[in-house]
Parts: C-alpha cells; structure tokens; sequence
C-alpha cells in the first residue's frame, strides 16, 4: 500500500504533466545562468597569467565533462532501475541519455583539443583524462548502437540496460589502467602543471557554468524523454486526447 | 546431460562443447589461422626493417590475438541459439553459473588457448628477442582467457541480432582495454628490465574478477530477454 507513491513516478503520464510543468521555469533559470557564467567567465575574469586568454575554454570544457561522466552514471542506474522494477519509463530515460552524453562527450574532447593546441602545441595528446574519456565516448556509442539494433525495442532496451552496466564495473578499471599506461609511457616534453588554486573571480563564473549545465542536460533529458513518451504511449487514450486537443 | 547432477554440470557442459568443436575440425582451426596469416602479414606493411619491426611486434600480435578471439568469442552461443539447445539450458532450474563457464573454458581451450601457444612461434619470425617469448605466452595465455570471457558477454547481448560481428567490436572494444594495456606492458617491462611480474599479476587479477562475474552477467541477460 505504501509503494503507491513510489509507482507514481514509474507513470509516464505523470512524469509528461509534471515535467510539463517545471520544464518552463528550469528553461529560463538554465538560460539566465549560462549567459551570466559565460559573460562573467569570457569577459570578466581575469587573464591566467600563463595561458592568457586561452584558458577560458576551460568555461565550457569542464563543465561539458562533468557531465560526459555523469551522464553515463545516470544511465546505468536508470538502466539498472529499469531491469530491476521493470518500470519502462526508467528503460527510455536510458535509451534518451545515450546521444545526449554522446554530445557532452564530444564537445569535451573537441574544447580539450582546441584548448592543447595553444597550450600543449598539438591538437591531442594522449593524457590519461583525454584518452580515459576518449574511451568513455566509445561506451557512450555502443550503449546507443546496441539499443538500435534489435527489431524489438524493449529487448534492445534491456541488452544496452546490462551493456551499461557492465561499463559502469569497468569504468574504474580503465581509468586506474589508463593513468597507469600514461605514467608508463609519459613522454618528457609534456609538462602538466598541478591546477593552482584558482582566483574567485575565475572560480565563481565555473561553478555558475558547471550548476548551469547540470540544468541544460536536465532541460534536455526531459524534452527527449517526453517526445520518447509521446512516441511509445501513441496509442493510449491520453496521448490520442493530447494531441488532437 | 542435462540430467547431470549439479557438481557435473562444468564438467558436462564443458565435455560437451569440446566434442562439438573437434568433430567440426575446420571451423574450430579458423581463428587461428586468420590469425597466423594476419600476423605474417604485418611485415609485409610494415617493411622487413628488423629493429622497427622489433619494437612494435608485441603490440602487433596483442592486437591480433584480441581480433581473432573477437571473432571466435562473438559466435559463441550462436549455434546452441539456432538449434534451441540454448533455450533449453535457460529453462533449467540449474545456476547458469557453472553450464556457462564450461562452455567458455571448452570455447577457450579449443578456439583461443591455439592461439596463445602459437604466438611465440610467431614472434621468431618476425623478429622479438628470445627471452620476450615467455612473457608473451603467459600473458596470452590469460589475456585470451579475459578476451573470451569477456566477449561472451558481448555474445549474449546480441544474439538475437543480424550482422552482429561490427556491432559486437563497437560494444567490447572499449571493455577491452585495460587487459590489452596490461597484457602488451609485460612485454615491455621485460623489455625496459623490470619485473613483468607486475602487470602480469594485474591482468590475473582482471581475469579473477572475470571469471566470477562474466558468467553472473551472461545468465543476467539470458534470464531476463528470454523469459518472457
């Protein structure tokens, strides 16, 4: 009897109405905190006094691969949700979060290459953090690949629910062995100096972006798990009332 | 067989899938000679440049070794699935823990173990220094063992699926890379002159996780796509 609550939120219709209704208000709180982390960040805050103006790509480049690994969190344990309650709306939240860590992944590594050629001098450098989420892009792409594979969609579901999972086991390892290759074959030219401790007026426009971010992904997992819903609950009564309203 | 008591069921299992794959003698062979031909032909792209050749030869034939137990791990429940035996096995009231590691290890001694033994023979040729050899079968010897087992989960997932081969790379390359990152440094410490040891037992332990929880996540995914 007390589970009841907890099946509310399994209940796509109820999680359509509710995010309906907050996704305006997250919209704009997403879009005012993006423009004043990157107004402050771009034009504010101080020069580094070693890379000049070139560090603020570290604006959207940290706080894109925050997300790139969160993502991938969220998406097993929504996988994993999913196989153990058997709630479908957990399954297509997984399937949604896919392309879209694919797409933080992508414009991590892309920031992190523009950002080694003025820095490092060549566009990839094959550091443990680039080659470790190099990596996690090609998890994020076999998650996606093998949930579109299948005739049945509820069983590439489940396939890429357990793929997910087991990458998420793995994650620790590859990251432990990467970093252990990199201190192996670390060549000398290449120094990486440890992050001083960064002014506030460089610190305060990156937690901006970063909580900024966190709410884009949120904005943008919700639209896509909502058109996911409109799509599969095509045939029930309240989608069919919903859209010829 | 399928009758057997619990404490028989590795060993029946196991049995059984070695006789299926020696009775079929050319399909059994095929990894390794793809693999053999594909190493042999390295020199052929890289030029017989001893000392260049010297230097990569370990990572060449790491590589070729994951690609062909790749191949073979792929199509492992593949046969069992098209003629229902595999179905019947899930049915079972049987742990799928124990059918599935006989399975595995009989896929292992008979597909990958070849090409572990036959990989430092290849090394003479192309040339790697004589004392590498030994590093570089023992490291095979586990590191083709985590390959199958691993690839047998990617093997589970796509089953059911069409032209699977590229769609099975794409999900268990990425799974594969501390075990090639180990398994290519043992060579390599033996090559700077420090101890091998090290990585090997990395990759032993790699493989001790494995082989708890690869069949654990195989009969995961068998239970809950099939019984439905």
């Amino acid at each position: 009897m007390q589970w009841t609550w907890f099946h509310k939120f399994a209940s796509p219709k109820w999680f359509y109405q509710i995010t309906g209704k907050i996704l305006p208000f997250l919209a704009w709180l997403t879009f005012f905190l993006l423009v004043i982390g990157l107004v402050l960040g771009l034009g504010y805050a101080p020069a580094d006094a070693k890379q000049g103006n070139s560090f603020r790509i570290i604006y959207i480049h940290v706080p894109s691969n925050f997300l790139a690994l969160a993502g991938y969190f969220l998406m097993a344990i929504a996988g994993a949700i999913g196989l153990i309650w058997r709630i479908k709306l957990a399954f297509w939240v997984m399937k949604c979060a896919a392309p879209i860590g694919v797409v933080f992944t992508l414009v991590g590594l892309l920031t992190g290459s523009l950002w080694g050629k003025p820095t490092w001098g060549s566009f990839w450098v094959w550091d443990a953090r680039g080659t470790s989420m190099l990596i996690l892009l090609f998890l994020y792409v076999g998650v996606y690949s093998l949930g579109r594979s299948f005739h049945n969609a509820n069983s590439g579901e489940k396939a890429s629910a357990f793929l997910a999972i087991v990458g998420t086991v793995n994650i620790p390892i590859i990251y432990k062995s990467v970093d252990w290759w990199f201190t192996l074959h670390q060549p000398a030219t290449i120094k990486f100096t440890s992050a001083p401790s960064m002014h506030p007026d460089m610190f305060y426009p990156l937690l901006i972006m970063i909580v900024g971010f966190y709410l884009l992904y949120a904005v943008v997992l919700m639209l896509a798990v909502r058109a996911e819903i409109l799509l599969r609950e095509r045939k029930t009564n309240w989608v069919r009332t919903l859209v010829l309203k | 067989m399928i009758f057997a008591t619990k404490e028989n069921l590795f060993i029946s299992y196991l049995k059984r899938d070695l006789v299926v794959s020696f009775r079929g003698k050319s399909a059994s062979l095929n990894p390794l000679i793809f693999f053999v031909m594909i190493v042999l032909l390295m020199p052929l792209s890289l030029g017989s440049y001893s000392l260049a050749l010297q230097k990569v030869a370990p990572g060449i034939i790491w590589i070729m070794a994951l690609l062909s137990v790749l191949l073979s791990a792929g199509s492992i429940f593949d046969e069992d699935y098209n003629d229902g035996s595999l179905e019947q096995m899930i049915i079972t009231p049987n742990l799928l823990f124990l059918p599935l590691l006989g399975k595995m290890t009989a896929h292992w001694i008979s597909k990958s173990l070849p090409i572990a033994i036959t990989a430092p023979f290849l090394g003479l040729f192309l040339p790697m220094p004589e004392n590498a050899l030994i590093p570089l079968l023992v490291g095979l010897i586990i590191g083709t063992a985590c390959f199958t087992l691993l690839g047998s989960i990617g093997a589970a997932l796509t089953v059911p699926t069409k032209d699977k081969s590229f769609l099975l790379a794409l999900i268990i390359l990425p799974l594969y890379v501390p075990i090639i990152i180990f398994g290519s440094s043992v060579i390599y410490y033996m090559a700077d002159g420090m101890n091998w040891r090290y990585p090997l037992a990395a990759l032993s332990s790699i493989f001790c996780i494995l082989v708890v929880l690869s069949p654990l996540a195989i009969s995961g995914i068998f239970r809950s796509s099939m019984i439905e």
